[in-house]
């Protein structure tokens, strides 16, 4: 199926009027911007639909939008029928403050890991999710880093996170560090 | 160094050796450096090439333990994540002493790509542990990994029992030293 008629089919399951949402069939990889409180709704049909049939989550990203007003995290999910050989991109954006999205974990059993993932770098809870832990940074990290405003602490369990001046000068003495026993 | 050479202080008649016992430990130590099996990044699979038979450390003594109880060599071949480095400070806090560390690749000398904007990676695994012997490269390759061995036993080959072995190791500054202290070059 074209992504057009995808866009068009999920449109009028979920009641949006032309014009109300984003979307572009056109692009390389097709997208639909659904609200965040039709996201449910919207990855239900795609999976269930025999027409769509969607049965694979790629991943789960997130994108900062700090610009918006309010601003905002846009959370993205790449899917794909494999039997119907067609694909879609499903994007939500949610205000930055309190980001909350329902998860999709009972739509695709995948969403469980990669949304962890989302939570861990943008700050976005997935409401109803089974074990919504940070999955690569450690437990204690502070702050979600792919957040564009977020700061780097100057240490973590005394270990420097930034580099520092003393770091920076043996880096760039060049003997004194990567050069090993080969001076 | 080999056998005889150790004993080259002096074989009299009666096949009587003397020597300096510092020698015959030293000896001793650097002939089997028994690494932990440990590898962090894409590092370690040019450190598994150099177990193997084609670079075989097993000639220069090295057997691969499956834990820091028997081990008293670490080679860190890898990127250190933070969340890694608290693990690897407790492994090496395992090992019994005399132990000794090779940073094997830029990631692990110096943070390496990850320098600048890697918030999740340590700028040097000598931030949490004392370095003897850095290994550059991006990875490695074997013989440079070899080399770096090499020049760790040099290291060992020059120590007395005497010395305190805590001495003239770079502290690292997760320990007691302010941040980003300059640590002296091995080797």
């Amino acid at each position: 199926m074209s992504a057009a008629s995808i866009i068009e089919r999920l449109a009028a399951h979920l009641g949006l009027e032309e014009g109300s949402f984003d979307s572009d069939a056109e692009a390389k990889d097709p997208w639909v911007r659904v609200p965040g409180d039709r996201l449910l709704a919207a990855a239900e049909f795609l999976k269930t639909d025999p027409e769509l049939d969607f049965d694979t989550l790629h991943c789960v990203s997130g994108v900062d939008w700090p610009g918006d007003d309010p601003p905002a995290v846009e959370v993205v999910y790449h899917l794909t029928s494999l039997s119907k050989k067609h694909w879609i991109v499903l994007k939500t954006r949610v205000p930055r403050e309190g980001a909350s999205l329902p998860t999709l974990e009972t739509v695709w059993k995948a969403a469980n890991w990669h949304e962890r993932e989302t939570y861990d770098l943008f700050g976005v809870r997935f409401e109803g999710h089974s074990d919504l832990r940070r999955i690569l940074l450690p437990a204690d990290w502070p702050g979600h880093p792919l957040l564009r405003d977020w700061e780097w602490p100057e240490t973590w369990h005394k270990i420097p996170v930034k580099p520092g001046r003393q770091m920076t000068e043996r880096a760039e003495g060049g003997q004194m560090t990567g050069v090993g026993p080969f001076d | 160094m080999d056998l005889i050479g150790a004993l080259g202080k002096g074989l009299g008649k009666d096949n009587v050796a003397l020597t300096t016992v510092s020698a015959i430990v030293n000896w001793a130590r650097l002939s089997a450096l028994w690494p932990m099996t440990f590898g962090l990044a894409c590092c370690a699979i040019e450190m598994m090439a150099t177990g193997a038979s084609r670079f075989d450390w097993d000639r220069l003594g090295l057997i691969p333990r499956a834990t820091p109880r028997q081990s008293d060599c670490m080679i860190v071949a890898g990127t250190v994540t933070h969340k890694m480095a608290i693990r690897i400070k407790t492994l090496y806090d395992q090992m019994p002493e005399p132990k000794y560390v090779i940073s094997m690749g830029s990631c692990a000398n110096n943070g390496g790509p990850y320098w600048q904007y890697g918030y999740h990676v340590v700028k040097g695994v000598d931030q949490i542990i004392p370095v003897d012997v850095y290994v550059p490269g991006c990875p490695p390759r074997p013989e440079a990994l070899l080399y770096g061995i090499m020049a760790l036993q040099d290291r060992i080959r020059e120590k007395s029992l005497l010395d305190d072995p805590r001495e003239g190791r770079p502290r690292p500054a997760a320990a007691s030293q302010p941040a980003g202290r300059m640590v002296e070059m091995a080797g």
